[in-house]
């Protein structure tokens, strides 16, 4: 912090102490219901169905976990963990990247080509801003099925890629971009492919790191439309097998691996954020405003 | 506007095209058959259909069960975008004060912006679960016959709490974000004029920080109307009776468990009037950056 220690703004020490104590429950609040279905994955299903819950985990760490894997999911869901993880990493990857790839294309051209309809091009995409897949999501589950998407990864990705934030961000990206680079850039004969991969795409990658960040997480958390296009048990997200699983719950079911899976769920999405923190932070902030 | 440009012709097109054609196939296509089918009526067996005029939207705003819906859809939205933002601007006000360990409490809060909303859902559920969640134990103690199963209140208090709190950590960026950018020299001066620290909140930084509030206003309605399906689609399937059943959940109903086509398009297609009257909304206001100052 670079503040003076006399500013006056400065909060009085008693002052600082009440806002740790107010943070420390901020953090207890939003972080124990995910602290609480790690434990739970570590214990037997008899003490998940007996509570209280233990608030430390327990002995069954290893015991669920490899049971989990090899083949526990499997009976209780029609589909491997491993099945379920890589589907979903599939989708979120998709998603991601095909979204980058699309709306940096479009931008580019949008940018910096002059074209008929160009501005045509640029509003038919902004506004699809304006129509979520939740207010279209029975017309578009018919055109999914009239060109034979059900139940295949692009009918998963492809109709969730094409949005216009990224577009909108790179657009305006790439609208800082000084003329004269582009100029000097012509000078020494660079074509647009050049351009792009010497010039553009260095300067973009703060950029394109965030919108991974979020779109991966984006990709990772859909629920509506993999519950439409997927019928069969093979092509679930791990989300909708998790759900699928709980909804036919009985007596028999094997609680300690329901919270397994729901911990993999969780997992991938949070080391992402975590991890790339910085970008996606920065990203966030500055593309959504 | 740019100067330079490259003089290509094809190439633009060519570049364009892939995000045109899945927005043609995947966006105005089947919306452009929303609106048509919300003026057609099917035959129960799905063989022919006639033009029906604005009957089905006239028969749906004069449904009970929608009006029941947008009221249940006005009364959570609201409760989620008031907790999830004052929870976020108090948290976020509270780390402005840190001067130690502010980046740690950030990578702490930011988790439930992972996880998915029908997870989330699922896991205040577990939580609160009548029969074996360890925090319904204690509100059974209180003498609260908690079900959220069966009571419509407990129920919409259950999606509530999951639909805030998955909703803090956004918040919480953007509040932390909209602190930083409020000019220091006010609040020294109002410091140095003797205001006290609650005086300048009110006075100086929650004005300053209405763009922020209203920017989050409009994302966090837009989350609540769309995202949190999942929530309760997880938690309450829209139970007990219809006491949980919010606009998105009934398009989803009506056009995939009841198959009633015509009122699902109409009710699809008053979704997007409200979400275009958002957009719009959040584009007036935003874009003029209101405050008061």
């Amino acid at each position: 912090m670079a503040e003076a220690s006399d500013s006056p703004l400065n909060a009085p020490p008693a002052t600082r102490m009440l806002a740790h104590f107010w943070m420390i429950l901020g953090v207890i609040v939003v972080a124990f219901p995910i602290y609480y279905v790690f434990i739970a994955s570590t214990h037997a299903t008899q003490t998940i169905l007996r509570p209280p819950l233990p608030l430390i985990p327990g002995p069954e760490a290893g015991s669920n976990y490899s049971e989990a894997f090899s083949g526990g999911v499997s009976r209780i869901g029609g589909v491997s963990l491993w099945r379920l993880l890589a589907n979903t990493t599939i989708v979120a990857l998709g998603i991601a990247l095909g979204k980058i790839a699309i709306s940096m294309a479009s931008a580019y051209a949008i940018v910096f080509f002059r074209f008929p309809l160009r501005m045509v091009c640029f509003w038919l995409i902004f506004i699809t801003l304006m129509l979520p897949v939740e207010v279209r999501i029975q017309p578009t589950y018919k055109v999914m099925v009239d060109l034979g998407l059900i139940d295949t990864y692009p009918g998963l990705i492809l109709p969730l890629i094409a949005s216009a934030t990224a577009t909108l961000l790179f657009r305006q990206f790439f609208m800082t971009i000084p003329d004269e680079l582009l100029e000097a850039a012509r000078v020494d004969g660079a074509g647009p492919w050049r351009f792009f991969r010497d010039i553009l795409w260095p300067l973009s990658l703060t950029n394109v790191a965030a919108i991974f960040v979020i779109q991966f997480i984006y990709g990772w958390t859909q629920y509506l439309w993999p519950l439409l296009v997927t019928n069969s048990n093979e092509m679930n997200t791990i989300v909708i097998a998790l759900k699928k699983m709980i909804s036919f719950a009985d007596a028999d079911t094997p609680w300690n691996l329901v919270m397994v899976t729901s911990v993999l769920a969780i997992l991938p999405p949070i080391l992402v954020v975590v991890l790339m923190q910085r970008w996606f932070v920065k990203g966030l902030v500055e593309t959504e405003k | 506007m740019r100067r330079t440009v490259f003089p290509h012709k094809l190439l633009p097109w060519l570049l364009v095209a892939p995000q045109l054609a899945i927005t043609l196939i995947f966006f105005y296509w089947p919306a452009g058959q929303a609106f048509r089918q919300s003026m057609l009526k099917e035959d129960p067996f799905g063989l022919s259909s006639t033009f029906v005029g604005f009957a089905n939207f006239r028969r749906v705003l004069s449904d009970p069960n929608y009006l029941n819906s947008l009221q249940v859809t006005v009364i959570f939205s609201a409760l989620v975008a008031f907790f999830a933002m004052a929870i976020a601007l108090f948290l976020a006000v509270q780390a402005e004060k840190i001067v130690r360990g502010k980046g740690f409490y950030r990578t702490m809060m930011i988790w439930p912006y992972a996880v998915a909303p029908a997870i989330a859902g699922m896991l205040w559920l577990f939580m609160f679960n009548p029969s074996f969640g360890t925090l319904a134990r204690p509100l059974r103690a209180m003498g609260i016959n908690w079900n959220p199963l069966l009571n419509s209140d407990h129920a919409m208090i259950l999606i509530v709490a999951a639909a805030t709190w998955k909703q803090i950590s956004y918040n919480f960026l953007f509040f932390v974000a909209g602190l930083q950018a409020i000019p220091r020299s006010l609040l020294e001066a109002a410091a140095i004029d003797g205001a006290s620290r609650r005086h300048s909140f009110w006075t100086i930084t929650f004005p300053l920080l209405a763009p922020t509030t209203f920017f989050l206003l409009v994302v966090n309605t837009v989350y609540a109307l769309f995202d949190t399906f999942g929530i309760i689609h997880a938690v309450t399937g829209g139970g007990p009776g219809k006491a949980t059943e919010t606009l998105v959940y009934k398009v989803y109903n009506d056009g995939f468990v009841n198959l009633i086509m015509g009122d699902s398009a109409a009710q699809s297609v008053i979704l997007m009037v409200i979400v275009i009257a958002l957009t719009a909304f959040q584009f007036r206001f935003i874009e003029r950056r209101v405050h008061y100052g």
